[in-house]
């Protein structure tokens, strides 16, 4: 290699095969984001299922959506947006080389996320004792039952509405892949962590804290889309 | 398999000799090898269900099977041909092998997450050969709702996380590949200088990167609708089992061109060499890789002309799949402008590309008759539907592969298999296949439909051409395997460039290559298939 002795030195954290630190950065950039790519594609599905069935089903939407539980929707979208923001304060106190910013941080975010968990598990809750869940424990008569109880003021509800258990099925199956998402994520964040202990990172190089922010916000815009089409519309 | 040879330099198969040297390897062309015993195991057990298949299918009764037992071994078959052979064999093998070699890169972008695809589709096919071993599936390769999420007897669950893990073993492929195109090319190897099998393999992994993860969340929802009892897809829950049909397309109608789309880079190369010629209208060939990556996406309905779709729909999508022509009929055009006034040389991979051209033009053309929507009524879920996939998937792709394969077996172990043996092969293979598929197309016009096993006897003539035509391709496929086997063991060293070939993995890397590929830089000053180069002449 000793055509490429320019001023790019060989980096410790350079990988052999790239030619320069240039090279591996774009390279990793590029690949997190065909990554993002082909996860829009994957939650894309889903999305198209929701658009058709929500055609198809007014009337179920309208029924499912007034029985969620709004407050603790908005509060678990606020908790997001909190876990993003410390997230990019993770990056900014990596970029500045302070190692213990960086871990207070990632806590934080941790600690958000459990949150969300928290009350994302009181709302599964509710709905299983509601019997709510398709295929699982659904029952007609207390579906109805709870519909009618949460309906707006000037709503009657009759008669379960045709597709109520797609509407359902839909709510269990994407915020369960939206939940599998962070459960994945905090798996790479511990992994971070730990590495940031050990003092893998500096300034000049914090590719995974930077790429761990891209894809916490990734999951953070999915459920910013969750929110208004499952519990507003 | 290490025997000395006789050259005493190393290379990337005598680097390291321990189990975990090549169990922990992170060496694409290693992990390209890797795919390749994977790979031919799958393609075994698939080419075996379709061996008994065909033997009961050979009269109009059921003599050997009963109609449960011979509905799970076709989909056995298309399941692993399908997900586990076409799919993956050559951007797995040959594009593993050698998109680093072809664009003078030390490796793939991310070597270790190219070792962990193929840890994930072993895992799949793992799970797949459970779901075989505990029994079976009958859903054929479609897994189409209702059927496979409600009634099904049998292990749809299994097998379909098998198909779902297998999936991210593409789309990472995929990624690897765009990455590596993108940003690991030498000096001087500008994106109008690329082999035109590396422009195949990028539109290839475009594909894989948009429409695999629209197939996953679909068998996972699939999986979800039968452990679970979720009801997207059922009709009593308010579900719509099209729906699954139009997701399921969405992916798997792109997913004929993952398949098929590699098979044209290796065309390219083989028909440049053995024509002595550069490539006619390079850049049309390269463009129309990316037309049909792109046209590809929106032809999905033409599966569904039968389904309940809107015949609004149905014309739209078949005006687009007549599009798909376009790309592809330029391809064929300009492949058969490079043989022209070329210096052409009959050798084994020539003989299965020559076959390639004849058979997937057939394929291609009875395309078009089923994407014509009237005609599509009379000839949907018939033999001619399965001669036609056939002789674009078996007659196009697999003789592709094997064009690829006999065509850089020299570059990958350092070998001259027996020509002579592997013509042989060659060509039996190309009558076998045709007296295969032919019939199949007589049977499907004159009204047989798929998947039966008893049949009306009128038929019986076809179908028995048939069998005889698959076991006679069968011993054509032996031929190969153990001309190419046996090569290992008593073949000629192979030197570095047997077929006077352009390309950086032929003029700038031994056979087999040197553990980091290339002994010195690499630097590209030459346009690709520039067979007046001289250079490529003077073997050292």
């Amino acid at each position: 290699m000793s055509h490429a002795v320019t001023d790019t030195e060989h980096k410790p954290y350079q990988q052999h095969h790239f030619e320069n630190m240039e090279q591996q950065t774009q390279s990793t950039l590029l690949g997190i984001w065909l990554f993002m790519a082909q996860e829009i594609l994957f939650f894309g599905g889903l999305f198209a299922a929701y658009t058709i069935y929500r055609i198809l089903y007014p009337a179920a939407w309208a029924a499912g959506a007034s029985s969620q539980n709004v407050f603790l929707g908005m509060v678990n979208t606020i908790v997001l947006i909190g876990s993003s923001v410390s997230i990019v304060m993770a990056v900014h106190s990596a970029r500045h080389d302070d190692r213990k910013a960086i871990l207070k941080w990632f806590a934080v975010t941790l600690l958000l996320g459990t949150v969300f968990f928290g009350i994302k598990a009181i709302e599964y809750g509710t709905k299983w004792d509601h019997q709510l869940v398709p295929g699982l424990n659904w029952n007609n008569e207390h579906a109805l039952h709870t519909l009618q109880e949460h309906a707006p003021k000037n709503v009657e509800i009759t008669e379960l509405p045709k597709g109520i258990q797609i509407y359902y099925s839909l709510y269990f199956v994407m915020t369960g892949m939206h939940a599998l998402h962070m459960v994945i994520g905090f798996g790479l964040a511990f992994w971070i962590m730990a590495k940031t202990a050990k003092g893998r990172f500096n300034s000049e190089y914090y590719p995974h804290i930077e790429y761990f922010g891209l894809y916490w916000h990734f999951v953070d815009i999915v459920w910013i889309f969750l929110f208004p089409l499952l519990y507003l519309v | 398999m290490n025997e000395p040879t006789s050259k005493p330099k190393p290379n990337y198969l005598t680097s390291g000799n321990t189990v975990s040297s090549w169990l922990l390897t992170v060496d694409h062309k290693r992990i390209g090898l890797m795919y390749l015993l994977g790979m031919t195991f799958f393609f075994l057990i698939g080419a075996t269900a379709a061996a008994l298949f065909r033997f009961e299918l050979a009269t109009h009764d059921a003599n050997v099977f009963a109609n449960d037992t011979y509905n799970r071994l076709f989909t056995m078959h298309g399941i692993i041909m399908v997900f586990f052979f076409l799919i993956p064999a050559v951007p797995g093998v040959l594009g593993n092998f050698l998109v680093p070699l072809m664009i003078g890169a030390k490796d793939v972008a991310f070597p270790r997450l190219n070792l962990a695809s193929w840890y994930i589709y072993m895992l799949g096919g793992t799970f797949t050969l459970a779901a075989i071993l505990l029994g079976g599936i009958d859903t054929g390769w479609t897994f189409y709702t209702p059927y496979s999420s409600v009634y099904a007897d049998s292990n749809v669950i299994l097998a379909g996380s098998g198909v779902f893990i297998t999936g991210f073993s593409s789309i990472l492929t995929g990624l690897n590949f765009i990455v590596t195109i993108h940003k690991m090319r030498a000096p001087g190897m500008t994106w109008m200088r690329l082999p035109l099998f590396i422009w195949a393999q990028y539109a290839t992994s475009i594909i894989n990167i948009l429409g695999t993860p629209v197939i996953a969340i679909t068998l996972l929802l699939v999986v979800f609708e039968r452990s679970l009892g979720f009801g997207i897809f059922d009709p009593q829950k308010g579900g719509d089992p099209v729906l699954y049909q139009h997701l399921f397309w969405f992916y798997s109608h792109p997913a004929v061109y993952i398949m098929i789309l590699p098979g044209f880079g290796v065309v390219s190369e083989v028909l440049a060499c053995f024509s002595r010629k550069r490539i006619y209208g390079y850049e049309f060939v390269a463009f129309s890789s990316l037309a049909i990556a792109a046209i590809g996406f929106f032809v999905w309905g033409h599966h569904m002309f039968t389904s309940s779709q809107s015949e609004y729909a149905g014309l739209i999508f078949s005006i687009l799949t007549y599009l798909v022509g376009i790309p592809t009929a330029i391809k064929i055009f300009n492949w058969v402008a490079t043989l022209y006034k070329g210096s052409i040389l009959l050798s084994a991979p020539m003989i299965y590309t020559l076959g390639f051209i004849g058979l997937f033009l057939v394929g291609g053309l009875t395309g078009l008759f089923l994407a014509t929507m009237a005609l599509n009524v009379h000839l949907h879920d018939t033999y001619f539907v399965v001669a036609h996939f056939h002789y674009v998937m078996v007659g196009g792709m697999m003789m592709a592969w094997l064009a690829g394969l006999h065509f850089w077996w020299p570059k990958m172990l350092g070998k001259m298999y027996n020509e002579f043996w592997a013509r042989v092969g060659a060509v039996i293979i190309f009558f076998g296949f045709n007296f295969t598929f032919y019939p199949q197309f007589i049977a499907g016009y004159m009204g047989m439909p798929r998947r039966y096993h008893v049949y009306d006897i009128e038929y019986q003539p076809f179908q028995m051409l048939s069998t005889v035509g698959a076991y006679f391709m069968g011993v054509g496929l032996i031929i190969c395997f153990v001309t190419l086997v046996s090569s290992i063991f008593k073949g000629k060293p192979a030197g570095k460039n047997p077929w006077k070939a352009t390309g950086l993995e032929w003029n700038q890397a031994d056979s087999p290559p040197d553990q980091h590929n290339f002994t010195s830089p690499v630097k590209v000053d030459v346009e690709a298939y520039d067979y007046t180069d001289e250079r490529i002449y003077q073997d050292t």
